[in-house]
């Protein structure tokens, strides 16, 4: 029971001595959760670096068909959100919730953003077939029986195809990056990674932003203040640790080429 | 201890935490540790039953070679996957933390409950979702993997059924990561006034060192089962040889949390063994700090080890001797508890109440197991031994042997709390006899066998295994046995037992302090500590 009285005096759980008490006992909860995500994308990046080293040319061409532009304004959206949150916990803690509440919407927003630009990276790999394995054949059935490399992928299918070039707005730059890619076997390892990784830290962005609605909802409701913060402050961390990870993986999966 | 709440007053003697609120609502919307450790005792135990029912019908099957078998190839593939999958992420790992760790620890320390009562009670719910995700596969899209998932046969050959199986896996995992962080801070933060890190009963200690574990190595396995339903669903290749994958990978990934994993199956069996030595020698435990800090340097050198799997996966042979070497070093600190406990027994006032002979029980197959273990960690053996019968023998001594011999033993010396009443001792020792004696006559031939060559995970074998394989069937329906007298003796203690005094075995750890059951709070007054937790003189 987290019995918070409407604005000024705050009651501690049962268990613990004192409002201190609680927060430290829950400060050192949430670091240690975090302890494990980072654990957990630490396994993706393990893996990463021994197939970057196993096909170094791979991910080169892989990583020059990414857009770095979308790709570094997405940094810049988190770094923004990054400091809104930050100044979100700040102001809570100064009792001034009107501001607060604006700087947690912000950050929502700035998830948003990152989502919608994220939307509009993905959706250009699907139409050019970028994809991860089974779906950058045209026919999938044909990599039955092992004849996998026989099989036309969806990009080579494309690349023959001027009139799709056109409608899925690929330059001729492009192009020439794509025809880079499937030069190589085992292209698709690649888009692998890229799906996966990204596609975690996606699900980390929305549960972030779920998870700043409900202390923007709190904060509203003065359930946090000065006395009490712990949510907010956590959730915080939690978001900070969202960003580390995509400072890490954007120049990893968008700049190593 | 001021507290701003104003419901605290739970003094009366008959008020405990099982009347505290009734009906099943007050129950699953429970806050309290102890409820919500009996609710995983009654999932576990549920889940218990059905891998067992898998075990007897595998071991039923194997009773006669060739023809008129009872399961085609097939169905024999399922049966042993859930027989395993079950067993491992269900019942022996949530098992002694989730269940007796949950009642247990917050007690022991003197706290009034866990630091995050809210999210242990998520965690009971995650876990059921996980489970109810995982046993889905056996209903719509049955898996033949083995508990072990190993790729490419997982990724890129059998069903999609995988994918709810491992994702079962990964909500459980997340249950456990949630289970473990909140023993960690609950030690750290809410250890009652006088209650040093030298004074906490080694039942905490083994149950933080599990917690540590749980904390470094799950997220791995998480990430692991991820990708193996990312390459399912997505075909991302990267355990995936055709693609360009590295199948090995795999296994270094889901060795690195599942070597670990098997002390997050026996430290809390310790845990248990080390309270149930002093309780029944009532006398002062040998060797505290050794036995302590022995938890914590098993659980670090579990992490360095896990390559002693993968001997014959085509790893190098430095790296097969350097796994090797560093595998031989857990013998150090499980032999420093194995001697300690000895030494405690020596000249101790000794008695046998069931319990205690499930302790010995544990010494005596863990060693057993434990010895056998080395002989699979030389690498020049294991190249013999590897997938065969041996090594089903090594991990069930260990496993059943170890683990469940503790869980028996912890549940009927923790019973009196519980549920403040008695089991019957007869019931519990005859319940232990026929595991004890049927645990052995099933599994020791199994050494013969791979010893022999019969390959695991083969639903026939050659006809000269026929003997020993019926003799090990005929042991485990002992098991089955000896289990159901178990539960029989619960239910019977539930319902009629006598009623317990609060220190049925002049125990000294907190919990024997208050009240059979506790009050809601564990405590009416906070207790304070001045001595450790086993001065018997
Ligand atoms: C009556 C008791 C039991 C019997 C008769 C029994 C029997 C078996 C058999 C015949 C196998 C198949 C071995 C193979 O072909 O590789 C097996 C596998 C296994 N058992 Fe048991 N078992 C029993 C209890 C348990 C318990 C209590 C646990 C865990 C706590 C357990 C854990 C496992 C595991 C992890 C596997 C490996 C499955 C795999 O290879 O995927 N067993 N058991
Ligand atoms: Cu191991």
């Amino acid at each position: 029971m987290t019995s918070v009285s409407s604005s000024s005096e705050f009651h501690h759980q049962h268990h613990f001595k004192s409002a201190d008490h609680q927060y430290a006992s829950s400060k050192q909860g949430i670091w240690l959760f975090l302890c494990t995500e980072i654990l957990m994308f630490g396994g993706l990046f393990v893996g990463y670096l021994i197939y970057h080293s196993l096909y170094p040319t791979v991910f080169k061409n892989g990583s020059e068909t990414l857009d770095w532009k979308m790709g570094a304004v997405n940094t810049v959206v988190l770094l923004v959100s990054s400091f809104t949150m930050a100044a979100a916990i700040n102001y809570v803690q100064r009792g001034l919730h009107k501001i607060a509440a604006v700087m947690l919407a912000l950050t929502i927003a700035c998830a948003g953003a990152f989502m919608v630009i994220k939307y509009f990276e993905y959706s250009h790999k699907f139409h050019v077939g970028t994809v991860p394995g089974k779906f950058s054949l045209v026919d999938p059935s044909c990599a039955a029986g092992g004849k996998r490399a026989e099989c036309e992928s969806k990009i080579s299918a494309l690349l023959k195809n001027p009139a799709e070039l056109e409608k899925n707005h690929v330059s001729t730059e492009e192009v020439t990056r794509l025809k880079a890619v499937i030069s190589q076997p085992k292209w698709e390892m690649f888009y692998g990674f890229y799906f996966v990784m990204t596609g975690l830290h996606g699900i980390h962005v929305v549960a972030g932003a779920l998870l700043i609605f409900w202390v923007f909802i709190k904060t509203l409701r003065r359930k946090v203040g000065p006395e009490y913060y712990t949510p907010v402050e956590g959730v915080g961390l939690f978001w900070h640790v969202v960003d580390l990870v995509w400072i890490y993986l954007f120049p990893l999966l968008y700049l190593v080429g | 201890m001021s507290s701003a709440q104003t419901k605290t007053e739970h003094g009366h003697t008959d008020h405990n935490y099982l009347n505290h609120g009734s009906g099943i609502w007050s129950w699953m919307t429970t806050l309290d540790h102890k409820r919500i450790g009996l609710m995983y005792f009654a999932t576990v135990s549920t889940l218990f039953l059905i891998g067992g029912f898998f075990a007897l019908g595998i071991r039923l099957h194997l009773a006669k070679f060739g023809a008129t078998p009872l399961l085609d190839p097939d169905t024999y593939n399922k049966f042993m996957t859930f027989h395993g999958a079950i067993m491992v992420f269900m019942v022996i790992i949530p098992g002694i933390p989730a269940f007796l760790g949950n009642f247990i620890l917050p007690i022991q320390l003197g706290a009034k409950d866990v630091a995050f009562p809210r999210l242990n009670l998520a965690s009971y719910y995650i876990f059921i979702a996980g489970a109810l995700l995982s046993a889905s596969s056996m209903i719509f899209n049955q898996v033949d993997t083995g508990w072990t998932f190993y790729t490419p046969y997982s990724t890129a050959k059998t069903s999609n059924g995988v994918i709810l199986l491992v994702m079962g896996a990964f909500t459980m995992g997340f249950s456990s990561i949630l289970t473990g962080l909140n023993f960690i801070v609950t030690t750290h933060k809410l250890r009652a006034p006088g209650m040093t890190m030298d004074r906490i009963p080694l039942m905490i200690w083994a149950l933080y060192s599990t917690s540590i574990i749980q904390i470094l190595a799950t997220p791995i396995l998480a990430i692991t089962l991820l990708l193996i339903g990312a390459e399912k669903a997505l075909g991302v290749g990267i355990f995936d040889p055709d693609l360009g994958g590295d199948p090995i990978l795999f296994q270094h990934f889901f060795w690195f949390y599942s070597h670990p994993a098997v002390y997050i199956m026996i430290l809390p069996a310790m845990g248990v063994i080390s309270e149930l030595i002093t309780a029944f020698s009532k006398k002062t435990i040998f060797g505290y700090r050794a036995i302590a800090y022995s938890s914590v340097a098993i659980a670090a050198v579990s992490f360095l080890v896990w390559g002693h799997h993968m001997f014959v996966s085509g790893q190098s042979t430095l790296a097969g001797l350097v796994f090797s070497i560093i595998t031989m070093f857990v013998g150090v600190p499980t032999a420093i508890k194995l001697f300690n406990w000895i030494s405690t027994m020596y000249r101790g006032t000794v008695t046998f109440e069931a319990p205690m002979l499930f302790a010995l029980g544990f010494m005596f197959l863990f060693t057993i197991g434990g010895l056998t273990g080395v002989f699979l960690a030389s690498t020049g053996m294991d190249v013999h031994f590897h997938d065969t019968y041996f090594v089903v023998a090594h991990f069930h001594y260990v496993m059943v042997g170890g683990t469940l011999m503790a869980l028996m033993g912890g549940i009927f010396y923790w019973f009196p709390k519980m549920f403040g009443k008695m089991t019957s001792d007869l019931g519990g020792r005859i319940s232990w006899v026929l595991i004890f004696t049927g645990f052995n006559v099933t599994f020791f031939p199994q050494f013969i066998l791979g010893a022999m060559g019969m390959p695991r995970r083969y639903f026939d074998y050659l006809p000269e295994y026929t003997n020993l394989n019926q003799i090990s069937t005929v042991g485990s329906w002992l098991i089955g046995l000896g289990f159901l007298v178990g539960l029989i003796t619960i239910i019977h203690g539930i319902l009629k037992g006598e009623k317990a005094p609060n220190n049925p075995w002049g125990a000294k750890t907190l919990e024997w302090q208050t009240t059979s059951p506790p009050p809601h709070e564990n405590f009416t007054t906070t207790p304070t500590v001045t001595a450790g937790p086993y001065d018997f003189r």
